[in-house]
């Protein structure tokens, strides 16, 4: 708001065909699903997972900033919103997925049938 | 914030909303919908952070996406996965860029080029709810129905080739089978927790003895990420613990296999789209303000930006739902 005024419409239409292109690949990928990369592992994941968990990132790089605009603010805000949520996501994803391959483990080597 | 007590007088250090000291920059409103995306975006990743939890609990029996959403409008019978909610990708996103378009044309006091984009943000939005809408009923009434034997595991059906085979190709058709209990034929209270499935568990058994190229599938994926199919033995003796008939999904089953799996898509999905409906509305009540010249009185259009930063939102959960969902 308080910064320059003029039209960003370029910029707009240019972060919307990478936006596309991204989703493009995206789909290519989930329908052919290549297996010199599905069934290659690379700490924990395989690397299809790999290529999509970092597109996602790059996607949602782009609505952050281009389309929320937050390449406009000041650091001190942009900051306090990435950075919080970048580290309270980390780390729920750490406990959750930690356990939730512990219990798979518990499961898979108890010796009561469970579902059958 | 008048009423908050400070215990000496540095009025001038006291943000109480106003335009003349602005902390992060920020106006009051905008910095506000960015606490609330804050603390919406770690709901969101609470839910999807407990998807995660449960599938790599079962990481050997969750279903396939690619076998579950497989439909495209008047593509009648064609597997076709992924598109459609490529599809619904593309509308949100293409809905974003009209909204961006909107506050950029806000900046500039350009009030019916702001218009013009708004209504085109909420159309796409409400395309965008009603592809969710017919996602659901998709998923809801299922395509070909399995099995749930008394240890709560899921068998599905297919042929010779690995191929689906859906229920009503081979279930036979029993006599003696009981209709389900309805409020129309006795008292308003009594009536069946859930509608009876097409075909009882009997029926199916028959029907599987009377087709001997039919095997079943367990939910249990091979190490090249497939469903393991049994031998005709195996099957039979699998079928013969087989409890109840599933078609389509609920709450409480699915055809599709893990029952966790239809509750977190319901959940999830339901939540986002829960979002971009309240999105159409926020929306159609910024439209008509601009309709009516609030902000052209104004001379600033910031509300439209603020709806904007929630609008944009709805589609970066969208993002990670439809990687989380669909392609992992």
């Amino acid at each position: 708001m308080s910064h320059e005024h003029a039209s960003n419409t370029k910029r707009i239409w240019l972060v919307f065909g990478y936006l596309s292109l991204i989703t493009t690949v995206e789909v290519i990928l989930g329908i052919i699903k290549p297996e010199s990369l599905e069934f290659t592992h690379f700490i924990g994941l395989n690397l299809l997972n790999w290529i999509f968990y970092i597109l996602t990132l790059v996607k949602a790089y782009y609505i952050v900033w281009a389309f929320m605009h937050m390449e406009g603010e000041k650091s001190s805000l942009r900051w306090s919103v990435v950075s919080s949520v970048i580290f309270l996501v980390l780390y729920l994803l750490f406990i959750l997925l930690t356990e939730g391959h512990y219990i798979y483990g518990v499961f898979k080597d108890s010796t009561i049938k469970w579902n059958f | 914030m008048g009423a908050t007590v400070t215990t000496a007088n540095n009025n001038e250090k006291t943000w109480g909303g106003g335009e003349d000291i602005q902390p992060l920059g920020a106006s009051y409103g905008k910095m506000m919908m960015w606490f609330f995306i804050v603390s919406d975006a770690l709901t969101f990743s609470g839910f999807l952070a407990a998807y995660g939890f449960s599938r790599f609990k079962f990481i050997e029996t969750w279903p396939l996406a690619d076998e579950v959403f497989t439909h495209f409008p008047f593509m009648h019978g064609v597997s076709a996965p992924m598109y459609y909610v490529a599809l619904m990708t593309f509308i949100l996103i293409f809905s974003s860029v009209t909204m961006v378009l909107a506050v950029d044309a806000g900046h500039q006091l350009k009030k019916t080029k702001v218009a013009i984009y708004m209504f085109l943000t909420i159309i796409g939005g409400f395309i965008f709810v009603g592809s969710q809408a017919w996602e659901w009923k998709n998923f809801i009434k299922g395509e070909y129905g399995a099995v749930e034997t008394s240890g709560g595991s899921l068998l599905q059906f297919v042929d010779k080739d690995g191929k689906r085979v859906a229920l009503a190709d081979f279930a036979v058709k029993l006599p003696e089978q009981r209709e389900a209990l309805t409020r129309s034929h006795s008292a308003w209270f009594m009536e069946d927790a859930q509608s009876q499935p097409n075909y009882t568990v009997a029926e199916v058994q028959a029907g599987f003895k009377a087709h001997p190229e039919l095997l079943i599938r367990t939910e249990q994926l091979t190490s090249k990420k497939k469903k393991t199919v049994l031998t005709r033995e195996e099957s039979e003796s699998r079928l013969g613990t087989a409890k109840y008939v599933v078609e389509g999904a609920n709450l409480t089953r699915n055809e599709y296999g893990s029952k966790l799996f239809a509750d977190f898509f319901f959940f999830i999905t339901g939540f986002h789209g829960f979002h971009v409906f309240s999105g159409v509305i926020i929306n159609i009540i910024i439209f008509f303000n601009v309709l009516l010249g609030t902000y052209e009185k104004r001379r600033s259009y910031e509300m439209v930006e603020k709806v904007g930063l929630y609008w944009h939102f709805v589609d970066l959960v969208w993002v990670f739902v439809f990687t989380v969902f669909y392609l992992v």
